[in-house]
């Protein structure tokens, strides 16, 4: 076997918190997330980048976290789905949505789609029906035929935008 | 029984640790000093193995190997029969068979063990079609290819030719479909003198693995438990598989003593894992010329693969389904599942029925051009009316509306008008749409005597503290097992539905409910459910301790006191069938289904002539259902069910080469995004059927049945088309346009 | 995933120099890794077959869009969705847009770049066919220097290009003098979103009133290399966009491309709708 390669350190920020990884420069960042720092919330559904389900936030910008080497985390801020609910047991609005408007069957591809549908928002506060698909376009549902993933978003929309109204900031 | 939960949407009942990705799968566990395990597969479809070497530099000594001499019982994955090796001994039958399993803790390492094992084959000659099967150019299963055939007959086919206006012709097929869960299959097996084998993993019916793993290892039953993990998707694709990698576990577990995990990365699922039946159907109908059905003559073959797995159910469900929901005093279907040296072919969603379906739909509308008749009216002058038998002589016992439901449907999908203003645009443009429907029943439960056979049982207990448990084999993947037994459980017991708790499907702990399959669940299981929660309550009752109009206070204290008193307060139910139900399997008629769903769904299209691309762009599933006990479970039941049926039509091919799947990467298998789908509009119409609970009859298999045939007939309107195969890929539209004669379109040659 | 990590290296140069000088010291071990998303799909089939990378992600040298007066000059590591957000490139470059927001999704777009596309070399890679209708130049630097080449000249078959082992795409530039022509742009993949082409097709046309004064047509996914039809374009200069031209054209783009049958489409298909798409574009100029 040819010259093998030793365990870097990578630092980097991971739902808010500092931590430190050890780990093969190219192993996937999803499998350091999940097997170093046990958040197990992030999933492999392909390995290839089509899916979506290992999405995560890198510096605010969603990433499929199977087609990052780990080394490239380094002094980045990740968010993961684990991250997404603001704590204290309260949720975000579109976990809420989800919950309430059937977003979620399986659920294997809901932490992935809540990220895209998060990070959209924080982008796009104001998304048309054509900018949601488009958004979650990376995000591949094979129970729900996304039409309840839909409803949760633009559910959540609604919701934040009256929560603006009701503190009086307006629009 | 009063309903309170029941027909509301109530908030799926794991849905928090799904949105907050607490919920665990199996690839979220580890156990402590866990080896990962991997599978070495033939590289050939068939063949004697000569030798399996173990080549590079590798540190052999440190890996757990298994191959079929390590297997201490039978080495099967048993099924219905036993014919099926969970490793290659000597022969294989179809590439990515099971040959070599390897353990080892450095999951890395172990890839690179995987590529060094070599599996030299010498090959034999392989059948890759359902017609070189039929011929017998091998005989590569049984004595003659057959896994499985049913001949079913109503009337006199035969004499109704004479009577016939109009003879009607057509061959149709479709494609193998594979499930693609997001989840891959995955287990970890555990094995230990005491306990014997443990498995935990993704998968929908825990005693078909316990089974398999009972025979595999000669173990008794208390010896072998199998536990489900939350599993993120199956329709099917987790049914009967899941033996086999539980099998491969829990074989390196026992040799390595340690636990052993196996997940298959999406490309080794998309390969080695079953796929939806490929099929082959031959149409020949007998029509007067108001369009009156004489005779159908049915002819349908499905390709098993190697093994004989489901092969005979689904060639059951897909026959029965055949005829459709239409009154035809002669009917005669011949068919058969037969053996090719591809992986085995298995369940996906709706079973046989979307294969023969899709034939008779695409067949009907033809017909109906034959004789110049718009294709919804000659539905109208067929469809089966309650008192009517279908075609395997079941007399229709429930109240049936095909017209209504042909009517509600054509009214939310503006049907005639598109049809018409659709058929006068389109001359002349490059972009053409069209707008075409399905009509269809799909039965729910197993055929025939299959529940009498499963003998379902749940058990229910009332805990101390006024809650209860609901033990039951059956299996939530998604779509929503877990509610619906809450919602029914609460509603025949007065309670709200958190204080219902579903126990995970652990064989240790909970009864054999049957399979969580065949659009069982809600109709058969559920009303288990419902029986067991009136059992533990008339206990109470007839106990003095609870009055019919008491509270869910009263019903807890009312607990607290009886157990105080008796201990546990449990109660079990066991499945009776129907006794008016009866069927004869010998010559395959009777009443098939304790009940069925009926359907119709209208799909709107948008052709690209330039590039042979389709859009659905509006879609309406119209439904008559029982009753609905979860409104945005059942519609998203639907709205899946009709978003992979647009899969099955248009997108997702399986590329064939010499027995093994080419395209296995899902770059290259091709499900739609949410940019390929359109706003699907889901209705419900209930006419309770009585044995179900709170009336509701099976709808998981239903949307696979109709959205195909509705999309096919769609784009026929919309381009003349005349599509008897599905998938309806770009290249297959084209080359049917480009031969089309020229004035029947305008398009570029190819 | 398959691939044996202990087997992979890769470290993350301090910048650009330090890139060079490692590259130019063995030439063609250490291969440059920018946002993964070839790189790390074959890595995790097990199929990758170089074992050293360079991480050069983070190298600002490579970065930024640049708008010159008679150019816009973007660095190697330009992701998609920074090429979907620069107002100029929105306005004068659209098929370079059109090409980003149709390459894989989000995630995709945010990870995949320029430079990686044009080195990948994949036949089907989205951007090519759009930077070669905008006559663009790639400039390539190693230790020992810079040189900048028409990028028309750049690939010369399968994955073969003018790049050697110690070199480095730094920049793209493109001419800011296509913003009055007239742009079509097509993709056909397996489907809408996240999708492999099976043919594009990027063209764009100078009107001088009623005739088509000057064309560049480029289709990608119908050879080995994006593929710049001059002999299509030959027969469209100075003609005007009428059915009487349309065959003729048609004709000669059949001849010029050469498709395959492989695993996402047919040959024949291909041809199809490479004929298809150029009636399509060669109309929208009548209107």
């Amino acid at each position: 076997m040819s010259e093998l390669v030793r365990k870097v350190s990578v630092r980097c920020e991971v739902n808010g918190e500092s931590v430190t990884l050890e780990a093969y420069p190219m192993a996937r960042l999803l499998d350091v997330l999940r097997e170093q720092l046990k958040l197990t919330g992030t999933k492999e559904g392909c390995g290839e980048g089509e899916c979506g389900a290992c999405s995560v936030e890198m510096d605010g910008a969603l990433v499929n976290s199977c087609l990052v080497p780990v080394l490239q985390a380094q002094g980045v801020k990740i968010r993961t789905i684990e991250g997404v609910a603001s704590g204290g047991g309260a949720l975000h609005a579109v976990q809420e949505a989800f919950l309430t408007y059937g977003g979620a069957q399986c659920g294997i591809c809901t932490p992935g789609m809540i990220l895209a549908a998060v990070n959209l928002l924080a982008r796009n506060p104001h998304p048309d029906d054509a900018q949601i698909r488009e958004g979650l376009s990376g995000n591949l549902c094979r129970c729900t035929g996304y039409m309840k993933i839909f409803e949760s978003v633009v559910q959540a929309l609604r919701h934040s935008d009256e929560a603006e109204g009701q503190s009086g900031t307006g629009a | 029984m009063e309903t309170h939960s029941i027909g509301k949407s109530v908030p799926r009942k794991e849905g928090r640790e799904k949105v907050t990705g607490c919920a665990r799968y199996v690839d979220d566990l580890t156990f402590p000093d866990m080896l990962h395990g991997v599978t070495v597969r033939s590289p050939a479809p068939r063949g004697r193995i000569r030798e399996i070497r173990f080549e590079g530099d590798i540190p052999w000594d440190e890996f757990t190997i298994v191959t079929a001499k390590d297997i201490p019982g039978k080495n099967c994955i048993a099924l219905l029969i036993e014919d099926q090796p969970c490793l290659a001994d000597g022969v294989v039958n179809h590439c990515e068979e099971p040959v070599v399993l390897l353990a080892h803790y450095d999951r890395y390492l172990l890839e690179e063990a995987r590529r060094c094992v070599r599996v030299e084959i010498e090959p034999l000659p392989a059948i890759f079609s359902m017609e070189d099967s039929l011929a017998r150019k091998e005989i590569i299963w049984g004595h003659d290819n057959i896994f499985k055939a049913f001949y079913v007959e109503k009337g006199d086919v035969d004499s109704a030719w004479a009577a016939a206006d109009f003879i009607a012709e057509g061959e149709y097929e479709t494609g193998a479909q594979e499930q693609l869960y997001i989840e891959p299959q995955g287990v970890i097996a555990q094995f230990n003198a005491a306990q014997g084998v443990t498995v935990w993993g993704s998968l929908q019916c825990p005693y078909y693995v316990h089974k398999a793993l009972v025979i595999l290892f000669g173990l008794p039953k208390d010896r072998v438990r199998v536990v489900q993990t939350e599993t993120g998707g199956g329709f099917g694709g987790k049914e009967e598989y899941p033996s086999m990698i539980a099998a491969h576990a829990a074989l390196l577990a026992q040799k390595s003593g340690r636990p052993v995990k196996i997940i298959y990365d999406r490309a080794e699922d998309m390969v080695a894992t079953t796929k939806r039946h490929p099929s082959k159907t031959r149409h020949r109908t007998a029509v007067t010329r108001d369009g009156k059905l004489l005779a159908m003559d049915i002819d349908f073959t499905i390709d098993g693969g190697a093994y004989e797995t489901l092969s005979p159910v689904v060639l059951s469900r897909g026959t029965i389904h055949a005829a459709g929901p239409y009154h035809c005093a002669n009917v005669r279907i011949n068919s058969r599942a037969v053996a090719t040296n591809a992986p085995p072919h298995g369940a996906f969603r709706g079973f046989g029925a979307p294969q023969s379906v899709f034939a008779l739909e695409r067949h009907l509308d033809r017909v109906a051009d034959a004789i110049g008749m718009a294709p919804d009216e000659l539905r109208r002058r067929n469809f089966i009316s309650e008192g009517q038998t279908l075609a395997v002589g079941q007399v229709v016992k429930e109240k049936v509306d095909m017209n209504g439901l042909l009517d509600r449907a054509f009214a939310l999908s503006d049907y005639h008008a598109k049809r018409k203003r659709f058929a006068d645009e389109n001359a002349g443009r490059t972009i053409k749409k069209g707008i075409g429907f399905a009509s269809f029943l799909h039965g729910a439960g197993f055929t025939g005597s299959g529940e009498e056979y499963l003998a379902s049982e749940v058990a229910m207990e009332a805990m101390r503290d006024g809650s209860v448990h609901v033990l039951a084999g059956s299996t939530e993947m998604g779509q929503g097992t877990n509610t619906i037994f809450s919602q029914i459980a609460a509603d025949a017991l007065g309670l709200d539905c958190d204080r219902i708790k579903i126990l995970q499907p652990d064989t240790a702990q909970v009864p054999n409910s049957g399979p969580t399959v065949a659009s069982r669940t809600a109709m058969i299981v559920g009303k288990l459910v419902e029986t067991a929660a009136l059992g533990l309550k008339r206990t109470l009752l007839e106990s003095g301790l609870l009055e019919l109009e008491d509270g869910a206070a009263d019903f807890a204290r009312a607990c607290r006191t009886y157990v105080d008193a008796h201990g546990a307060l449990k109660s079990f139910v066991k499945y009776e069938h129907p006794r008016d139900l009866h069927w004869d399997d010998e010559h395959y008629r009777g009443d098939a289904y304790g009940a069925y769903a009926w359907a119709v769904y209208v799909a709107e299209v948008l052709v690209d002539t330039r590039t042979g691309e389709v859009r659905v762009d509006d879609f309406v599933a119209v439904q008559e259902v029982g009753k609905v006990i979860n409104p945005a479970l059942a519609a998203g039941q639907i709205e899946g069910g009709v978003a992979q049926g647009i899969g099955f039509a248009l997108y997702e091919n399986v590329v064939w080469q010499e027995g093994r799947m080419a395209n296995a990467q899902m770059t290259n298998y091709v499900m739609p995004t949410s940019m390929d789908l359109p706003p699907i509009r889901v209705f419900f119409e209930e006419i309770p059927y009585e044995r179900g609970p709170a009336g509701a009859k099976g709808i998981g298999e239903l949307p696979l049945d109709g959205t195909a045939p509705a999309i096919a007939n769609a784009i026929a309107h919309a381009t003349g088309a005349d599509v008897r195969q599905i998938p309806i890929t770009p290249e297959a539209l084209l080359e049917m346009l480009a031969a089309m004669p020229p004035k029947a379109w305008e398009g570029a040659h190819v | 995933m398959r691939a044996f990590l202990p087997g992979y290296h890769m470290v993350t140069p301090r910048d650009l120099t330090e890139t060079l000088d490692r590259m130019a010291k063995q030439p063609g071990a250490w291969k440059p890794f920018a946002g993964g998303t070839d790189l790390m799909v074959l890595l995790e089939a097990g199929k990758l077959p170089h074992k050293k990378f360079l991480n050069i992600w983070n190298l600002a040298e490579l970065r930024g869009i640049e708008t010159g007066a008679d150019h816009v000059t973007l660095g190697a590591l330009t992701t998609y969705t920074e090429v979907r957000r620069h107002e100029i490139l929105a306005r004068e470059f659209p098929l370079l847009c059109r090409a980003a927001a149709e390459t894989g999704s989000v995630a995709t777009q945010n990870r995949g770049t320029l430079g990686g596309n044009i080195a990948n070399a994949s036949p089907a890679a989205d951007s090519p066919p759009a930077l070669l209708v905008y006559d663009a130049e790639i400039e390539i630097v190693s230790a020992s220097g810079v040189r900048w080449i028409p990028y028309q000249q750049f690939h010369s078959g399968y994955k073969q290009m003018d790049l050697q082992p110690a070199e480095l795409i730094r920049r793209v530039r493109v001419p800011r003098n296509k913003n009055a022509w007239r742009q079509y742009f097509r993709k056909v993949g397996t489907r809408r979103a996240q999708a492999i082409s099976k043919v594009c097709f990027a063209a764009a046309a100078r009107m001088d009133p009623g005739r088509i004064g000057d064309v560049r047509i480029v289709l990608g996914s119908v050879a080995p290399t994006a593929l710049r039809a001059v002999r299509t374009e030959e027969v469209l200069r100075g003609q005007r966009p009428e059915p009487a031209i349309l065959k003729v054209a048609q004709d000669a783009l059949a001849r010029e491309i050469a498709p395959i049958d492989d695993i996402r489409s047919t040959l024949r298909y291909r041809r199809a709708v490479a004929r298809n798409l150029l009636a399509e574009f060669i109309e929208s100029l009548a209107g």
